[in-house]
């Protein structure tokens, strides 16, 4: 007997009552065991948020210690190896186990609240996601440590990383710990895309969603159908250098430039797993502090998954350099020119948002227009080295380093510290301080352009990328000095955002459920929300639910279990109701497993043998199918 | 502004098309630029009689000119597009034009972490090799074959063209057709390993006739050494580790592992752009490539100090 068949003719509670018993329902155990054991989207968010945090610093150190080396020509302050070795981790780092896992962790904070569920779907695996993901870092960062870190820069080209010349375990480590981060977002991709598909509050049809949520799914459909390439690329590689496979070994018919296929097939949609998130914070952030919705909504979704099948078309324009046939290079000319396209029409659509609203000038709404700004330069260049012969010339310099700081930071992170400042108060009930906010933000906006822009100068004056100097006389010592300058001063602003966070913890304004007075269904519950986010639920006739009259609330869900209600996937009719997993130590246990085979898959092919034995068998234990007592009389909400 | 190693020196014949498609790239996507911020400024400053707000009301409306204004937006995105594609393609075209029908053959082939350059005529006794310069006639379109020995590299002598990269198992070209004289410098562009940073290449574009008195020199095998502290050098060389790795042309040395060394002296550079010509970093090279290239293919050898005078009395004999 099913959960969905029993009878609902039980009590039903009403006000405190009602939210004493839900919190009992979904609170977690207490101590460490219940800790490891917890399913909550809302702490698994914010832990994979502190996490990504961490290794954002630590990338960050890494970028301080290479604008020291390069501040002045000839210099030998960190020698030749070891600043390989920090370049790689730094775009690892940030790549890897920033970039991608900061917008999950927002994601999986978020989604739910904003679908008016309860949890997410596929609890367990969430829970497993993140610390399949902690290990891969930490595999990282304790090899780096241990002075074993990887040396072949963040895409690991071969024959480089290959086993004749990339000797050691560098490699490996890098290529596994990609193997760790693709299982992780992967976990996640499916988490929210069936969420965001099957529990939309009732009402919710696809045309009502959030913007936010619209990008997450295209972005989550994008890490499904992109990740296993490169998991395909660096399994091979593994397998190179392990088992003496040949794949990219020239001299027995492999191909080195299988390789960069593989690579970039995920390397160009990895840029817009980033951006699309990001997209999602600006609309949320654009309509609340323009007091409105964002112009032309099916038109910004239309754009986002334009963006999403674009991205597939056009990882060529990495390759540009490596002889393929020249007709075939004009067709992905066009295709990443055809970008410009639908991000364009999303900028025009936010200023018109803002046209047409009142704009306040809070420190979220700053971040949006420093990202338009910003943003819009990294896309222009990003339109010049689409071109042929544009690209063979800036191709590999620093000027492609600027290109991409100006899309990630302007187009990704400026939205990300923005996104944190507004919703900083439904996941703490603090405001953050607007002062110290401000401070911080035109430190960074100035401090990023003063270090990022002079990069297009050295590109073309013939930096390369990836040297760790540079002759004098070239007329690189001016623009490398400001650059070194400026990556401190862009340090210092981070230190003040995460002072800011730390400091508004304790003394914050008391923020209450809707501080900004946003129209999205996160506003409706209180801040913090109660770990079962609603005690009824919410059902909408509108995209801005909060601004569009009182919202109604539904009931019926049980309390004295965990439970949720489906949805339709396109109109968000009530569908089923679903019970939601309870805490288990089993995700944590399986993340070890995978983790200890991992590892030692490293240095032996027997360990994928031997380790899928403990795997194994904690994968049965956790997904032990379990008797559901009927309950006579079940209590509902 | 430095002249040896820049996307603006245009003294290819595709420097100049680089240059008009970069300026036009620029002129485009800076009026899209900058009419982008106008109307951001607009948006954020106007002032305000009609406000479409949740606190006015009628948050839903889309008013019919914003909606026609982004048709118009589109439109003229996608005009700017469609001129900078065929912009570009055009040029694409005529840049593989300008260096067709070459008169002069080299091969270059990479290696972890120095350029090995040969000139490959028809006739075999007119082949040279050299390492790490190109000596190029000014007018003349060379055709450049570009191979590696072991892992991908990329050539670009940013005054002449662009990138083209070195990829073992495979062969890749690039043509170029120098239209001014000059000194350039070109470094390797894709990251190679521990020594990426110094992998340089001498570019010398020169006139016909210097060319040509470059090229005679450089098919002569070295010239016996005659001061006794070059023959003490010349002793060294030969029996011990160099001639393990090095090719001297008209000596026992024939090693084709590290860099030709038959005109050494010559070149303006040591170790592929790593230090200047000169006899004080001859000495400070021969004594400790270690210390000057971590991480190169050459030992330091720990050489006794005489020894080191003579190695570096017989290098200097190698113009």
């Amino acid at each position: 007997m099913s959960a969905a068949e029993l009878a609902r003719d039980g009590p039903t509670l009403h006000g405190p009552e009602l939210a004493a018993r839900l919190e009992r329902s979904w609170s977690r155990d207490p101590g460490l065991l219940g800790w490891l054991a917890t399913v909550d989207h809302k702490e698994i968010g914010r832990r994979y948020l502190v996490t990504a945090f961490v290794f954002l610093a630590l990338a960050g150190v890494l970028a301080l210690a290479m604008r020291v080396q390069l501040a002045r020509p000839d210099q030998n302050i960190i020698g030749a190896a070891r600043y390989n070795e920090i370049f790689t981790m730094h775009g690892t780092t940030m790549m890897f186990l920033f970039a991608v896992p900061v917008m999950d962790a927002v994601a999986i904070y978020l989604i739910p609240l904003m679908l008016g569920t309860r949890a997410t779907s596929f609890a367990r695996l969430n829970a497993f996601s993140y610390y399949v993901y902690l290990a891969g870092g930490m595999l990282l960062w304790i090899a780096f440590v241990l002075n074993v870190g990887p040396d072949v820069g963040w895409f690991a080209y071969v024959p480089l990383s290959g086993p004749e010349y990339g000797v050691g375990k560098r490699a490996d480590i890098w290529a596994q710990m990609v193997t760790f981060t693709e299982v992780a977002a992967l976990s996640v991709a499916v988490v929210l895309t069936a969420t965001i598909l099957k529990q939309r509050a009732p009402g919710m049809s696809l045309d009502r969603m959030p913007l936010f949520a619209w990008a997450i799914l295209v972005t989550s459909l994008m890490v499904i159908f992109s990740m296993p390439s490169v998991a395909l690329a660096s399994g091979m590689l593994l397998s190179d250098r392990l088992v003496g496979t040949q794949f990219y070994n020239p001299t027995e018919n492999g191909d080195a430039l299988l390789w960069q296929h593989l690579f970039w097939f995920f390397g160009h949609p990895e840029v817009y797993i980033i951006f699309l998130p990001a997209v999602g914070f600006v609309s949320e952030i654009t309509a609340t502090f323009c007091r409105r919705p964002v112009f032309a909504y099916p038109v910004m979704v239309m754009a986002v998954v334009a963006i999403g099948l674009l991205a597939f078309g056009l990882w060529v324009h990495h390759m540009f350099a490596t002889g393929l046939p020249r007709v075939g290079y004009s067709f992905y000319t066009a295709a990443s020119m055809a970008v410009a396209i639908p991000t364009g029409i999303q900028i025009f659509c936010w200023i018109t948002t803002m046209w047409l609203g009142r704009p306040r000038f809070d420190v979220p709404f700053l971040y949006v227009v420093a990202f338009i700004v910003t943003f819009v330069i990294g896309g222009l260049t990003g339109v010049m080295v689409a071109s042929v012969p544009l690209d063979l010339q800036l191709h590999d310099s620093y000027f492609i380093v600027a290109h991409f700081h100006y899309v990630l930071i302007g187009g990704a992170v400026f939205p990300l510290l923005g996104a944190i400042t507004y919703w900083y108060p439904k996941v703490t009930g603090r405001l953050m301080s607007e002062r110290l906010g401000k401070l911080s933000f035109w430190l960074l906006f100035g401090s990023f352009q003063l270090t990022f822009f002079p990069m297009h100068l050295s590109g073309m004056l013939g930096m390369p990328r990836r040297v760790y100097t540079y002759p004098a006389g070239l007329g690189l010592e001016l623009p490398n000095f400001l650059s070194s300058i400026g990556a401190f001063i862009v340090a210092l602003a981070f230190v003040l955002f995460i002072a800011n966070v730390f400091l508004s913890l304790r003394r914050g304004a008391i923020a209450g459920p809707n501080p900004w007075k946003a129209g999205g269904l996160e506003w409706a519950t209180s801040s913090p929300p109660p770990p079962y986010n609603f005690a009824h639920v919410p059902s909408v006739g509108s995209a801005t639910p909060l601004w569009d009259g009182p919202l109604k609330w539904m009931s019926g869900l049980r309390v004295d279990e965990k439970e949720m209600l489906l949805t339709t996937v396109v109109s968000a009719r009530p569908d089923l109701r679903e019970p939601v997993p309870e805490p288990s130590i089993w995700p944590f246990i399986s993340a070890l497993a995978l983790t200890v085979m991992f590892v030692s898959s490293i240095f032996s092919p027997w360990a994928v043998l031997f380790g899928l034995v403990p795997l194994g068998v904690a994968l049965i234990a956790w997904f032990w199918p379990k008797q559901l007592e009927p309950t006579a009389e079940p209590v509902i909400e | 502004m430095n002249t040896v190693q820049s996307v603006f020196g245009g003294q290819g014949a595709e420097g100049a098309q680089f240059l008009s498609l970069m300026t036009l790239f620029t002129v485009v996507t800076t009026i899209i630029y900058l009419l982008v911020l106008a109307y951001l400024a607009l948006a954020l400053w106007r002032r305000r009689r009609t406000e479409h707000t949740v606190e006015s009301g009628d948050h839903a409306a889309e008013p019919p000119p914003q909606r026609t204004a982004l048709i118009g937006w589109v439109a003229l995105v996608n005009t700017g597009l469609i001129v900078l594609t065929v912009a570009s393609f055009l040029t694409d075209r005529a840049m593989a034009r300008t260096a067709s029908s070459p008169a002069l053959e080299i091969e270059i082939i990479g290696h972890q972490w120095w350029w090995d350059v040969k000139y490959t005529g028809a006739d075999p006794s007119q082949s040279l090799e050299t390492a790490n310069e190109l000596h190029l006639p000014v007018g003349v379109p060379a055709h450049i074959t570009l191979k590696s020995a072991d892992v991908i590299h990329s050539f670009w002598v940013p005054n002449l063209a662009g990138k083209q990269d070195l990829i073992p198992g495979r062969q890749t070209d690039i043509s170029i057709k120098p239209t001014r004289t000059g000194l350039f410098r070109s470094q390797c562009a894709e990251f190679c390993g521990v020594q990426h940073t110094h992998m340089a290449l001498d570019v010398t574009v020169e006139n016909r006739a210097d060319f040509l008195r470059w090229y005679r020199a450089g098919l002569q095998p070295a010239k016996a050494p005659t001061a006794p502290l070059a023959k003490a050098g010349y002793a060294y060389v030969m029996t011990r580790q160099c001639a393990m790795c090095h090719n001297i042309t008209g000596t026992e040395a024939g090693s084709h592992f590290g860099p030709d060394l038959t005109h050494l002296a010559s070149r303006r550079s040591i170790a592929a752009g790593t230090l200047p010509m000169n006899r004080g970093n001859l000495y400070g090279w021969v004594a400790d490539p270690q210390a000057n290239k971590p991480g190169s293919k050459m030992p330091t050898l720990g050489l006794e100090p005489n020894e080191l005078h003579a190695v570096v009395a017989y290098l200097e004999t190698l113009k």
